[in-house]
């Protein structure tokens, strides 16, 4: 009964992955960028939740939707005054300009806020839980994995449903004749990037409410994220978030034979999927 | 007319640039009788980081793989090095090439995963391995687990030539393993420059520009390129453990949060070549003198050290790609390790002379 309950909250865990990736997911597929500083933009904007919470004295639930648009607006000028300049054939300048930016990022964090670690607190939520049967669940990771569906389930709709998502489609497909139907590429990929941040928020609000932080943290998030990309396989945000829970599983087991092996585990089975699936286990077009 | 022309890749300003570095290779071989301990061990720094830069910039600038895991080999390197002196008894010295080797073992499967990711990924991909690593190696309890361990005095005391630096020089044991250290490293980071400079003028470094350039022509006209990311590949790793091992031996003390530290042994190290120039051999070396410089200048200031030089890579990726190497040779047309290759003689400029 207990390898059930640990493969359960392991799936759970696996809903904050998604979280993690959807955002990185979403760059990717439309503008084929790779953000290094994916992770450090998460835990930028867990503080920027966490300076909202204790500037105001509210709710970390209310204090990320005062920060959404914080973080939606630095998407948009990020890609628009930086990363669109460094987008092309070559992959050295994205590569390199995000990496110096999740230094950057970091080490403001450190400068600002100090290496302490922070957690907002979310009061009797933080504890409550419900059991199912002989499993009991978190209220929190519930919530977590239910965002995560939801932010997937919105992706799609926004995707396959909306002007802009049209406009995304076109855009990824072939950027010059996009351009020739009167859509500007470097505003159609300042929106991604700005709608990205929406989800980094949300996967801001679960990492600073659930456990600790500081300004060290990002890069093994953006770790976590990508592995749960190439599980999935590129393009796919379904297939996402079974990366994320394959990593979420595979971190728990891991942590139940032996407390040390958690983060191992997880990078084991990501290895063990690119060995066997080298395109991941949903890749678009196959 | 047969065999009057010829191709080379030599200019005035090269033939000028190898007496300069010769003469300044010798004066850094002398460095210890003149110059004091601190200085020794700044040397050390600087040759150490541009041995580093020098590889990654051949993974990087000529093979197009950018790597994030650097610090893979490093720390793997530096604790094979402790493992062959603690556990195998060996003198430090000889294990720096235990560190290479091992490096070079560890290169064959993280190829072999890391090869199946592209462009990007392959850099996240790279990273991962050195977390698996560096999580593995935590894990190794007779060199110390996730709290590190120490170089044994004994060890450190009999290591080679330190008796015969400590006549020459005249000066304590601790100070003469500096000594021994920063030579190594001399010989280290001049022989890597020359190896690269000589795998570039080589067939093979023409069907490396070649894969890095234009993969596809590069095929159509017989390269093979997974062989070529193969060689750069495995070279970079063996020279960046190698350098692992000297770091780690003359720090004689190691821990794995420290050896494969991203901060300190990928993105200083990726720095120093965007900073310099990005795909030549006179960017790293320029890039290590103003990183050291900068590191001196923001030493007190700490974290915004870090962010400072951050903004500059930055800075310089997006407005002089090629680094201020880049922007000098593009004014003066200066090239001191000139890899292209040039017709001398000939009818055309027989006419002319």
């Amino acid at each position: 009964m207990i390898w059930i309950d640990t493969i359960v909250q392991g799936i759970l865990l696996g809903g904050l992955y998604a979280l993690f990736a959807a955002g990185l997911s979403l760059v990717f597929g439309i503008m084929r960028l790779v953000n290094l500083a994916h992770g450090d933009l998460i835990v930028l904007g867990s503080y920027v939740i966490l300076f909202v919470v204790s500037a105001l004295g509210i709710n970390p639930f209310l204090a990320a939707a005062l920060a959404a648009p914080v973080m939606f607006l630095l998407g948009w000028v990020l890609q628009k005054l930086v990363l669109n300049r460094t987008l092309g054939e070559d992959i050295l300048p994205p590569l390199l300009v995000t990496f110096g930016l999740s230094i950057v990022i970091q080490n403001g964090l450190l400068e600002g806020f100090s290496a302490d670690s922070q957690r907002m607190s979310l009061g009797a939520l933080e504890t409550a839980s419900v059991s199912l049967g002989p499993i009991t669940m978190g209220v929190m990771p519930l919530m977590t994995f239910a965002s995560a569906i939801l932010v997937i389930v919105a992706l799609n709709q926004l995707f396959y449903r909306t002007a802009i998502g049209r406009a995304f489609r076109a855009t990824s497909d072939d950027a010059t004749t996009a351009s020739l139907m009167g859509i500007r590429p470097d505003r159609v990929f300042a929106s991604a990037t700005a709608i990205a941040m929406l989800v980094v928020t949300i996967a801001a609000l679960y990492l600073g409410t659930r456990a600790n932080f500081d300004p060290s943290i990002g890069p093994a998030r953006l770790i976590y994220a990508f592995e749960a990309v190439i599980i999935g396989g590129l393009g796919s945000l379904w297939g996402t978030l079974i990366g994320g829970i394959i990593i979420g599983v595979a971190q728990t087991l891991g942590a139940a034979i032996n407390p040390e092996w958690q983060i191992l585990a997880g990078h084991v089975a990501f290895l063990i999927v690119l060995l066997v699936r080298p395109r991941g286990l949903f890749p678009k077009g196959a | 007319m047969s065999a009057t022309y010829s191709v080379t890749t030599r200019t005035k300003s090269s033939s000028i640039a190898v007496l300069l570095a010769v003469l300044s290779v010798a004066v850094l071989i002398a460095a210890p009788g003149f110059a004091a301990r601190g200085t020794i061990q700044d040397l050390f720094f600087i040759l150490t980081m541009l041995t580093l830069a020098q590889f990654w910039n051949l993974l990087a600038g000529y093979g197009g793989l950018v790597s994030v895991g650097q610090q893979a080999f490093v720390g793997l390197g530096a604790y094979a090095l402790y493992g062959a002196v603690i556990l195998g008894g060996i003198d430090p010295v000889m294990s720096i090439l235990v560190a290479g080797v091992a490096a070079l073992l560890l290169a064959v499967p993280t190829g072999f995963f890391a090869f199946r990711l592209h462009g990007a990924y392959f850099a996240i991909g790279t990273w991962v391995i050195a977390e698996v690593v560096r999580l593995s190696v935590a894990q190794w309890r007779s060199v110390g687990g996730g709290t590190g361990t120490s170089l044994p005095r004994e060890a450190l005391r009999e290591m080679v030539l330190v008796d015969w630096i400590q006549e020459l020089f005249g000066v304590r044991s601790s100070a003469a393993r500096d000594i021994l250290a920063y030579w190594i490293a001399l010989a280290l980071a001049v022989g890597t420059i020359t190896g690269i400079y000589w795998l570039l003028r080589s067939k093979r470094g023409l069907a490396l520009s070649a894969v890095r350039d234009n993969i596809e022509a590069a095929q159509s006209v017989g390269v093979d390129a997974g062989r070529m990311r193969w060689l750069v590949f495995l070279t970079s790793a063996f020279g960046t453990g190698l350098a692992g091992g000297l770091i780690y031996l003359q720090k004689a003390r190691i821990s794995p949060d420290a050896a494969f530290s991203v901060t300190d042994w990928t993105a200083y190290v990726i720095f120093i070549v965007v900073i310099g120039g990005i795909g030549t051999i006179e960017g790293p070396i320029l890039g290590v003198l103003i990183f050291f410089l900068l590191q001196n200048l923001l030493a007190d200031y700490g974290s915004w050290y870090l962010m400072i030089l951050g903004l500059i890579g930055i800075g310089v990726m997006l407005f002089a790609p090629r680094g201020l190497w880049g922007l000098i040779s593009e004014k003066t047309g200066l090239q001191l390790f000139p890899v292209r290759r040039r017709l001398v003689g000939g009818q055309l400029t027989n006419k002319e002379g």
